[in-house]
């Protein structure tokens, strides 16, 4: 076996493994580790492919940012796993049929390709050329409008957020920082002159 | 010469083992300098900062106080380890290394001249982004394993500011890769090498720092309040607040202590790299060598230091508006600034 195919496998393992733990660990905060697990194996796979850019930003966005605030919401949440699994049967149906949905469109990409039957060619690096360098030409001249719509999208989640969450102003005392800089002495402070009294 | 001999020599020793032997000998000559470094920048530090508060600092281990570190390092190792009651014992004692190994990851990437780097990768500067922002699940994972509120409290508010700062910080970074049209460490050096200052001699003026200079100040702060030194050090401020490691003891908490100084050194390292033109020469009649590079690392470290000693800490949501309301938007405003600056015949980054 090629060293190659061997990594492959190792990280495949791993991978595997941690996606299920995410479903199955009975701690919440445990789940959201192995999701960063499999986001780390799964950079690595990528790397195998030689997209060092997309391997590295998912662990820049994912595991970096994302999974990280996912922990903050995580660990803050106060989780009752008992009522958590009561609707288990209920909902089993249709958590059935999902799963087989996604299982019939994987075979198809996954399938289509092993058999020849769709022709899905990898797209190759020019020569002398990085992979950052191929990408962002190919973002900003192939795919510039699908890319700009994907930003405006992105712009009005975080309007949303910040909409969502913009509550009305409460009574603190919070002073205004640029108030508080533009402070002189002069304004607060009163310097008296006492003439000394003499004793007698 | 002694290199090629010592080549040959490992070479006939271990045969088809040998490229990863060699890795691994370079590996050992980067980190153990390194860990060498972090222990006595902590002496530097209290030697510093007794200085400027006009006393003596640690004086009595060794000449000079110079085996303090050493002292140090060992009582650390022989106490004991508390592990609280109900904490999550695996995540407790996995959470340093998580704080500790990307600052050693990191240095895989950093070029010490033209050629002296271990992996000369095309997205090292992306590379380092990513390995340096896996470094917050240490802070996160220790305040939530150590089953304790205030380290719970103090772990969030950390984590908080990191991420807050490593926005302002990514934004600098994109104005640098910018100008430098890459994602490559040693081109970003080569890039700033040229240039109208370059030319006559005095090649200081042609770095980084002096065009992107906001930007500069930004990464300069945010690199303080990334690793979370005085004045944003909230995760240990000792007269009020407490942080995310109260709960950790002897060598658990003695890893965080090194983390904090591997991520100044390499923060440092990265400053001098990015802004200021890494192992070149300041002016033109002395050679470009890699001493260059360590004297511009120390005079950032030292930087590090002065302003503890100097400023008093900041309130916490003070370190929030600093970060959202003023460096964001300073960030987001020079990108296009230079952006049309790189557009205008004014252009001098060709």
């Amino acid at each position: 076996m090629e060293f190659k195919t061997f990594v492959f496998y190792f990280l495949s393992a791993i991978m595997v493994f941690a996606s299920l733990r995410v479903v199955t660990a009975r701690n919440p905060v445990h789940a959201a580790l192995f999701l960063v697990l499999a986001f780390f194996t799964a950079s690595g796979v990528w790397l195998l492919l030689q997209a060092e850019f997309l391997a590295i930003s998912l662990v820049l966005v994912y595991v970096g940012a994302v999974m990280v605030l996912f922990l903050f919401v995580v660990m803050m949440l106060d989780i009752n796993i008992d009522r958590l699994r009561e609707g288990f049967w209920s909902y089993l149906p249709l958590g059935s049929i999902i799963a087989l949905l996604m299982v019939l469109e994987m075979g198809v990409i996954l399938g289509g390709s092993y058999f020849d039957i769709l022709e899905i060619g990898v797209p190759q690096t020019a020569a002398g050329e990085s992979n950052v360098q191929s990408i962002g030409r190919l973002l900003f001249t192939d795919y510039v409008y699908p890319f700009e719509l994907a930003s405006v999208i992105l712009l009005v989640g975080i309007v949303a957020a910040v909409a969502l969450t913009l509550r009305e102003k409460r009574k603190t005392k919070l002073v205004s920082p640029a108030t508080q800089v533009f402070v002189k002495a002069k304004d607060r402070v009163r310097v008296l002159q006492m003439p000394a009294e003499k004793r007698d | 010469m002694m290199v090629n001999a010592l080549q040959e020599l490992l070479q006939g020793f271990f045969g088809s083992a040998f490229p990863l032997v060699w890795t691994l000998l370079k590996i050992v000559l980067i980190i153990a300098p390194l860990l060498l470094a972090v222990a006595y920048l902590t002496f530097w530090e209290r030697k510093i900062i007794g200085w400027m508060q006009v006393r003596i600092g640690p004086n009595r281990v060794g000449p000079w106080g110079l085996i303090q570190p050493i002292a140090d390092g060992v009582k650390l190792l022989l106490k004991e380890i508390v592990i609280p009651t109900g904490a999550n014992k695996g995540i407790f004692l996995i959470a340093p290394m998580f704080a500790f190994a990307p600052a050693l990851a990191a240095w895989a990437v950093i070029p010490f001249n033209d050629t002296l780097v271990l992996a000369n990768v095309n997205a090292s500067l992306l590379y380092i982004m990513a390995v340096t922002s896996v470094g917050v699940y240490g802070i996160i994972l220790s305040g939530w394993s150590s089953n304790s509120k205030y380290a719970f409290l103090g772990g969030m508010r950390s984590a908080a500011q990191m991420i807050s700062y490593e926005i302002a910080m990514g934004l600098a970074l994109v104005v640098v890769l910018m100008v430098s049209n890459s994602l490559n460490l040693g081109d970003i050096v080569k890039g700033q090498s040229q240039g109208m200052f370059a030319e006559h001699g005095l090649g200081f003026l042609s770095w980084n720092w002096l065009p992107l200079l906001p930007m500069f100040g930004v990464y300069l702060i945010a690199t303080v309040a990334e690793t979370n030194r005085a004045p944003f050090d909230m995760a240990e401020g000792e007269s009020e607040i407490v942080g995310f490691h109260v709960e950790y003891s002897g060598m658990a908490f003695a890893v965080f202590f090194l983390a904090e100084y591997a991520n100044m050194i390499l923060v440092s390292t990265l400053t001098a790299i990015l802004f200021l033109g890494g192992w070149l020469s300041p002016v033109g009649f002395l050679p470009d060598s890699v001493f260059w590079l360590f004297a511009k690392i120390s005079a950032v470290l030292f930087f590090f230091l002065w302003i503890r000693a100097t400023f008093p800490r900041y309130r916490y949501d003070q370190i929030m508006r600093l970060g959202w309301k003023v460096f964001i938007p300073l960030c987001l405003v020079w990108l296009i600034v230079v952006a049309c600056w790189m557009m205008s015949p004014w252009n001098i980054w060709k």
